[in-house]
């Protein structure tokens, strides 16, 4: 005697029936698809082509291309944060630091000794990992102290994560190079590597295009991933903490199992992040990371994601693209603008000093405006024009 | 031993000016439920402003202090009712970025007004020593203890025993409650600040007695307030001086003798106590050493 199936055929919906109604799902699975419509599926498509095609155009000097590098890995970041900040509502100051012990987990893995250093000289598809899933265990580590506490006094200790980082990052002679720091590694994929002017079919290819096109596969493999953690059950967990965790823990939802989860797997992509931006730095030093530099580098990823967009995936890459752009603009328009000036140059206000007022001026503006972030920005132009020509 | 001691004495001395820092902390906390990250540049405009009263005006020092106080009381109060009066009812996180904001402006104002001079406050003490029970130790640092224990204790007594001080009070507890009972709750937010200001620019002073001075950098030691504050509980005044008090020990023994016990901590492993015991005593008490647990409903 067989069991039932529990798996019914479904039959396929007549096309006539979907005709003019993009919107009608016939299954659930449909219905919590990635890419649930026809939309999404063209502009994200459309969307991948024009950032691979990107880094071939001829406008595209090689200086925007890092830039652009950037935005990308500052992303995988972005979405790490926007994991644990965004889903799961853990407001964590400590994201620098894990992404410090990405850069410096992949400096010693990849790295060649040097003097006071060690480094171990690995290819870039172990080193990569592998930076990651250290930066996660100590995520993971932290992570139960972590969910001990709530709100401020997390924003805080993870703070003190922040400038813990520095000494370590410091003192750690052997894996961090200490004061001076060290060289990136090299990203070598099976004796290929991948931040060098090659020559691929006979056609001549800059090392910018050539690691730009790295870094958005490996942003799209992430984001994949991430969409996919953020609609399975864990991330409905998240969800429900970040609502209310009291509701959630009364409802079965395993608070610590959560938080930890969470924290771990927003480790991970700022491990990620970390030893993928090790290469665009060159040097990587604890004043990178650590201190002061580490706290501003953290209120940047708490800007790329309520700029962005709060728990979104893809608010985390708009809200990447805007703030590692915003300092270039305005380093652009400030040979314009009278008063700003470079560094020493005299002007009433440095151009690092605007970028602080602005990102300042746009967190409190998103927040109290539009606390969806650019993310919500684009829903409301879609919902206008999607009840068009009503009102509502 | 009396080495142990004078190391306890300087611990106690700069821990009572981070209990300072985190009263200011503390009592805008507990009005507005606001992280003011503005205070570090208070505190280094209340040091310019005692070096301005000292050297360019003239005053006595001690006059000088108090009218530093007073225009770092007026500056934090209009603070407050230009850039965080209209965030009322906003999600505190804005509030605290606003705060943010309000540091980098007063920041940059200060690197205005100081430039890259080290600036003097014109303190009496200088770097003499006086006998205390045989001991030798820093006039400085018994400055500091006194001074800010004073001031800490005129603010305690000022909250508890009068009327201004219960208002304030009941604005911490229940904001609409207050204002139903007739309490102005704005004004109760500026008077924080006010207050708030006003030590910090006592603790300006304080710090800048050292004989290195003031610089706008400077600021950045008063970011040792925030585990001070999370140590003793965000809303405790009573955890905070005790925290200070212990963090300010802390780091001075660390300093004088991890090199001699701990010398696998690495060197200035002292800047990084105060956090390396924060986070440890949150283990144990999430709220702090006083903080009030957080009751809360589904």
């Amino acid at each position: 005697m067989s069991a039932p199936t529990t798996q019914q055929v479904e039959p396929r919906t007549p096309r006539r029936t979907l005709r003019g109604r993009p919107e009608l799902y016939t299954d659930y699975a449909k219905d919590q698809a990635l890419l649930n419509t026809p939309a999404k599926r063209f502009w994200t498509g459309l969307l991948l082509l024009a950032a691979l095609v990107l880094p071939w155009m001829p406008f595209a000097t090689r200086a925007w291309i890092g830039n652009l590098t950037v935005v990308l890995i500052y992303a995988i970041g972005g979405i790490g944060l926007n994991l644990v900040t965004g889903f799961a509502g853990q407001v964590s100051l400590g994201h620098a630091f894990f992404v410090g012990v990405g850069a410096f987990s992949a400096a010693f893995l990849g790295g060649s000794p040097g003097r006071a250093a060690g480094g171990l000289e690995l290819e870039m598809w172990v080193w990569l990992p592998l930076s990651g899933l250290i930066a996660m265990v100590i995520g993971l580590a932290v992570a139960p102290l972590a969910a001990r506490v709530r709100g401020l006094y997390l924003a805080i200790l993870t703070l003190g994560l922040v400038f813990l980082g520095e000494h370590i990052f410091r003192e750690w002679e052997f894996i961090t190079g200490g004061f001076i720091g060290r060289s990136a590694p090299d990203p070598i994929v099976g004796g290929f590597n991948l931040y060098q002017r090659q020559e691929i079919f006979g056609v001549d290819v800059t090392r910018e295009a050539i690691y730009y096109t790295f870094c958005l596969v490996i942003l799209v493999v992430m984001a994949l991933l991430a969409r996919n953690l953020a609609r399975s059950g864990s991330g409905r967990a998240f969800a429900a903490v970040r609502d209310r965790d009291i509701a959630a823990e009364v409802m079965g939802v395993p608070l610590l199992r959560t938080k930890v989860v969470a924290f771990g797997v927003s480790s991970f992509y700022a491990g990620v992040c970390g030893a993928l931006l090790t290469i665009p730095f060159g040097q990587i030093t604890p004043e990178n990371f650590g201190g002061l530099a580490g706290l501003l580098l953290s209120v940047e990823f708490l800007a790329v994601i309520l700029i962005g967009g709060v728990a979104t995936i893809s608010g985390s890459i708009i809200g990447a693209a805007f703030v590692v752009l915003l300092p270039r603009v305005v380093e652009i328009a400030s040979q314009y603008i009278p008063f700003v000036g470079g560094q020493g140059s005299g002007a009433f206000l440095t151009v690092f000093q605007v970028n602080g007022i602005l990102f300042g001026a746009l967190i409190v503006a998103f927040l109290v405006l539009e606390p969806r972030g650019l993310f919500g920005l684009w829903l409301r132009v879609r919902n206008y024009w999607k009840a068009w020509p009503f009102s509502y | 031993m009396e080495a142990l001691i004078a190391v306890l004495i300087r611990g106690l001395g700069v821990g009572s000016t981070y209990a300072l820092l985190a009263v200011g902390f503390v009592i805008i906390y507990r009005a507005t439920d606001v992280v003011n990250f503005a205070q570090p540049a208070l505190m280094i405009l209340g040091a310019y402003y005692t070096s301005l009263y000292v050297f360019n005006v003239g005053m006595p020092f001690p006059v000088a202090v108090i009218a530093a106080m007073i225009t770092m009381a007026v500056i934090s109060a209009l603070t407050e009712r230009i850039a965080l009066r209209p965030m009322v009812g906003e999600p505190p996180f804005a509030a605290a970025m606003v705060t943010f904001g309000v540091f980098v402006v007063l920041f940059i104002l200060a690197f205005r007004l100081i430039g890259t001079n080290v600036i003097v406050v014109g303190d009496p003490w200088g770097l003499e020593r006086i006998d205390l029970f045989g001991i030798r130790v820093n006039q400085i640092d018994l400055a500091k203890i006194v001074i800010s224990m004073i001031a800490i204790a005129v603010v305690g007594v000022f909250l508890k025993r009068s009327r201004v001080g219960l208002a304030m009070r009941a604005t911490a507890l229940d904001q609409e409650v207050a204002l139903a009972q007739g309490v102005n709750v704005g004004r109760m937010f500026g008077l924080s600040w006010a207050i708030s200001g006003a030590l910090a620019a006592l603790s300006g002073m304080l710090i800048g007695t050292a004989a290195g001075g003031v610089t706008p950098l400077v600021a950045f030691v008063a970011l040792k307030a925030l585990p001070v504050i999370i140590l003793g509980g965000l809303d405790s005044i009573q955890g905070s001086v005790y925290a200070g008090l212990i963090i300010g020990v802390a780091e001075s023994l660390t300093r004088a003798y991890s090199s001699t016990y701990f010398p696998w901590v690495g060197s200035n492993f002292d800047i990084v106590v105060p956090y390396a015991i924060m986070i440890l005593v949150l283990m144990i008490r999430p709220y702090g050493l006083f903080g009030t647990p957080e009751v809360q409903r589904v």
